[in-house]
């Protein structure tokens, strides 16, 4: 043995004299989990859309560095003035990657996969958001490069819906080949085509040369899924990996000051709240909600526990919705003496609420961490909580049918893809939890059911832009939640890595990654 | 001999039939469903009903168990829903890998703990012994999720020697000499813990056959003392140790579970984490129906191997 230990030591080390690190013209990512399927109507979590906005497109896509609506697959389009028909004119020559056209049968195709449980494909689903595009009653093909969609009623957040993950456009003919294995075998129009999933290890992509968008720079990217964060980051120092995501705030900092790597930072269309139970107890009274937002020091919260990795809220609308938002109206400062001067207005007796707070779950932060510091602001005014945590799974469902005799306030956060979505399923009088929706303080409000509805009829983004200016100036003067902050998403690059920048989608773009 | 083995692989039908059911109801009694931690927010109650006919969810339990234990019969686990593959490819292949890494560790436990445990019994009270004791009592109190981090930091990050995470490498690589450069961290800090059990155990046994008639007799016959360490009484030793190795493998297994999750070892333990998380019954069935059968095998391995060395057994 004492031979032996040299000879095995040497030998195990060798490799590591020529341990490369990644190859230029190749960008490997650490993502956080293993992706589920790289069929992209059959998933829901962002750590597979990372992979699949670059292996794919959808007739329209974000802008940019926005969350407007620009052409993609389909040059341009129509909309009926009744705003329940959307014409689109598809782009000439564009190939899947197994060389197949893309074309209106083909736009056709996939919705009908999605959404007709009789199609000869339904049965390489489910298909769990097949409810974005629950308002189309028919998909109509004009001509070859002329699709129709024909809705039920008019539905404003469809072009927004059509720009998500569950909109991009698969390849018939790959679905046919491969059937219930397509999700392993994807083919779609994007800039990088599919070249090898390697289970636990790795997804490969290659550079498409014919992108009808201009070939990317990069030649190849590689996902690599690592789940713990800890060692995503010694993947990261240790040169395994160019490109990390969702970096723990503790890490930020350093990596701030270090020249070889770059961290990118960027709201998105989240927001963490606290749902207020407005059908009984103190807060059915506005004025003891006001307070509660008056009262809560957001930017504290922010800043020491978040770390600087979420912003402050003003109202249920995202800023990252440029188009949508209203930059009037502003949070609520941290102001404990209007607090309590709007409590003892209410006639407020000092009677203890109930927090619901839950140990952890998708876009919920640090919850525990949060509710005690929330509960010791609240307490400070002269309102005194008791916390109930739960679980996530339990917490959603004791959270869900709605807060009635159980508890005053509740945790929750929600991402988004369009300013309808959260309201609409949330504070409207028609989403209340007996009717199926989320609202689960039971907020009702004729005018702002009358705001959100024409929002949601209007075909001209404009006038969609003015009554969200108006949702959000009421939402926030009648707080039926708290407000807290919107989530910032990091990634932090290799100093070599260029052209890159995070999106308030979150998505992650790299059709114009270079690295030289 | 043949008798005794399919005595033993038979008892383990009603084994495997105990743990299927205690796994299923224990997956319906956690809260939540695979339908809402697919939907996430938007898991309304229709849009879960709807997915759950889709998953084929809708049906009760007690049927939900028989049509999986038809389906078992026929050798088909099921497909996976939270990764929309077929259970038993994805077992198949994550099992081959802890299988690697836990063999490995096993086999490196074994070896460390016993040459430990010999070292420190016959230099008993002497400093090798204090220093052997002493770097046991760490081994077997320090985390192994933190001695993996630990190892990561000082001999991938600072000193980079060998790669932080994964079983091969991204590109290129591929072959046995890949394996083992990848294999190296995740093994040793694996072995760490049960490599201290197996090392306090050989030492007591050690000490304990020692003392006893039959040493004395081969010192008195004048066999030199090398001999009589080490064909008489490490062979009587390595008996009572033996076992431990076996249940050792219980816990190397259990273990994975962590340093899987840590170095990104894809093997089954990092699979049940993300299988239980998503709460895909199917995978987690298939998964812990496959530890079972190992380390019950494992056990078995431990007592052929034990008769084999002590003829009073067989």
């Amino acid at each position: 043995m004492r031979k032996l230990l040299p000879i095995l030591l040497v030998t195990l080390l060798l490799p590591a004299i020529v341990f490369a690190r990644t190859p230029p013209d190749v960008l490997v990512v650490g993502q956080i989990a293993e992706p589920k399927s790289l069929d992209p109507h059959a998933v829901t979590a962002l750590n597979d859309f990372r992979i699949l906005v670059n292996l794919y497109d959808g007739l329209v896509r974000y802008r940019e560095g926005t969350l407007e609506i620009a052409p993609a697959l389909a040059e341009r389009w129509e909309i009926s003035p009744d705003g329940t028909r959307y014409r689109f004119f598809l782009r000439q020559g564009v190939r899947f990657h197994d060389g197949t056209p893309l074309n209106a049968v083909a736009v056709k195709f996939n919705f009908e996969r999605m959404l007709d449980e009789a199609h000869p494909y339904h049965d390489t689903g489910p298909f769990p958001l097949a409810f974005f595009f629950s308002a189309v009653e028919e998909v109509r093909v004009i001509d070859p490069l002329t699709v129709e969609f024909q809705l039920e009623q008019p539905y404003a957040p469809f072009l927004s819906n059509l720009a998500y993950p569950t909109g991009l456009m698969v390849s018939p003919a790959a679905v046919r080949k491969h059937g219930k294995a397509y999700g392993r075998h994807p083919a779609g129009t994007g800039a990088f085509r599919f070249a090898e999933w390697q289970a636990n290890a790795k997804v490969v992509l290659l550079r498409n040369p014919d992108y009808w968008d201009g070939a990317p720079p990069l030649e190849a990217v590689i996902f690599r899924p690592v789940s713990d964060p800890n060692t995503r980051m010694a993947e990261l120092l240790s040169g395994g990996i160019d490109l990390m995501l969702e970096v723990p705030p503790d890490s930020l900092q350093p990596l701030r000051e270090d020249s070889a790597y770059r961290v990118h930072e960027q709201a998105g269309p989240h927001l963490w709240y606290l749902i207020l139970n407005t059908r009984e107890g103190p807060f059915s009274d506005s004025r003891v909600r006001q307070a509660a937002n008056y009262a809560i020091n957001k930017r504290g919260l922010v800043e020491n526990i978040l770390q600087g990795s979420a912003e402050v809220a003003a109202g249920p609308i995202a800023p990252a919705f440029a188009w949508a938002h209203n930059p009037e109206v502003t949070p609520y400062p941290y102001d404990p003496e209007q607090a309590r001067a709007l409590l003892r207005e209410a006639g407020y007796d000092g009677s203890p609420v109930t927090l619901y707070v839950t140990e952890g779950g998708s876009g919920m932060l640090d919850p525990v961490i949060m509710g005690t510091a929330i509960q010791a602001d609240l307490q400070a005014v002269g309102m005194p909580v008791k916390i109930e945590t739960y679980e996530w799974n339990t917490y959603l469902g004791r959270v869900n049918p709605g807060l009635a005799g159980k508890a005053d306030m509740a945790e929750m956060a929600w991402m988004t893809n369009d300013p309808d979505t959260l309201p609409f399923l949330t504070l409207h009088s028609q989403a209340l939890p007996s009717e199926g929706g989320f609202n689960s303080g039971y907020y009702s409000n004729p005018q702002l059911d009358a705001l959100l509805d024409r929002a949601r009829r209007s075909t001209d983004s404009g006038e969609r832009a003015e009554l969200y200016h108006q949702v959000q100036a009421l939402v926030h003067q009648e707080a039926p939640w708290v407000f807290v902050a919107h989530w910032k998403q990091n990634a932090v690059t290799a100093a070599r890595v260029q052209g890159f920048r995070l999106q308030p989608s979150f998505f992650l773009m790299l059709q114009r990654v270079s690295k030289p | 001999m043949t008798a005794y083995l399919i005595k033993r692989l038979l008892a383990l039908i009603p084994v495997l039939f105990g743990v299927s059911l205690i796994v299923f109801l224990m997956m319906a009694l956690i809260p939540g469903d695979p339908a809402s931690a697919i939907l996430g927010a938007y898991a309304t109650p229709e849009n879960v009903a709807r997915l759950n006919r889709e998953l084929g969810l809708d049906r009760s339990l007690p049927e939900q168990y028989l049509v999986w234990l038809g389906n078992l019969l026929e050798g088909d686990l099921g497909r996976s829903y939270s990764l929309n593959r077929p259970v038993l490819a994805e077992v198949g292949e994550r099992f081959s890998a802890t299988l690697v890494l836990a063999g490995s560790a096993l086999l490196l436990c074994s070896l460390l703990g016993l040459l430990a445990g010999l070292v420190s019994a016959v230099r008993q009270y002497g400093w090798a012994d204090r220093v052997i004791t002493l770097l046991v009592l760490v081994g077997i109190s320090t985390p192994s999720f933190w001695l993996g981090l630990l190892l990561i930091l000082l001999f991938a990050v600072k000193l980079p020697l060998f790669p932080a995470s994964g079983m091969y490498a991204i590109y290129g690589g591929g072959d046995l000499w890949d394996l083992l450069h990848h294999l190296f961290l995740p093994a040793l800090t694996l072995s760490l813990v049960a490599a201290g059990v197996i090392a306090r155990l050989t030492r007591t046994a050690m000490l304990e056959v020692l003392r006893q008639d039959f040493i004395r007799t081969a010192r008195a016959k004048g066999l030199s003392e090398r001999r009589v360490v080490y064909r008489h009484a490490f062979r009587a030793a390595l008996v009572s140790v033996i076992p431990v190795i076996g249940i050792q493998a219980g816990f190397v297994l259990g273990g994975a579970v962590y340093i899987e999750t840590v170095f990104q070892w894809p093997g089954i333990g990092s699979m049940l984490v993300q299988a239980i998380a998503s709460r895909d019954l199917l995978l987690v069935q298939g998964g812990v129906l496959l530890v079972t059968v190992s380390y019950v095998l494992f056990n078995l391995l431990a007592d052929l191997l034990q008769s084999l060395i002590d003829p009073r057994l067989r």
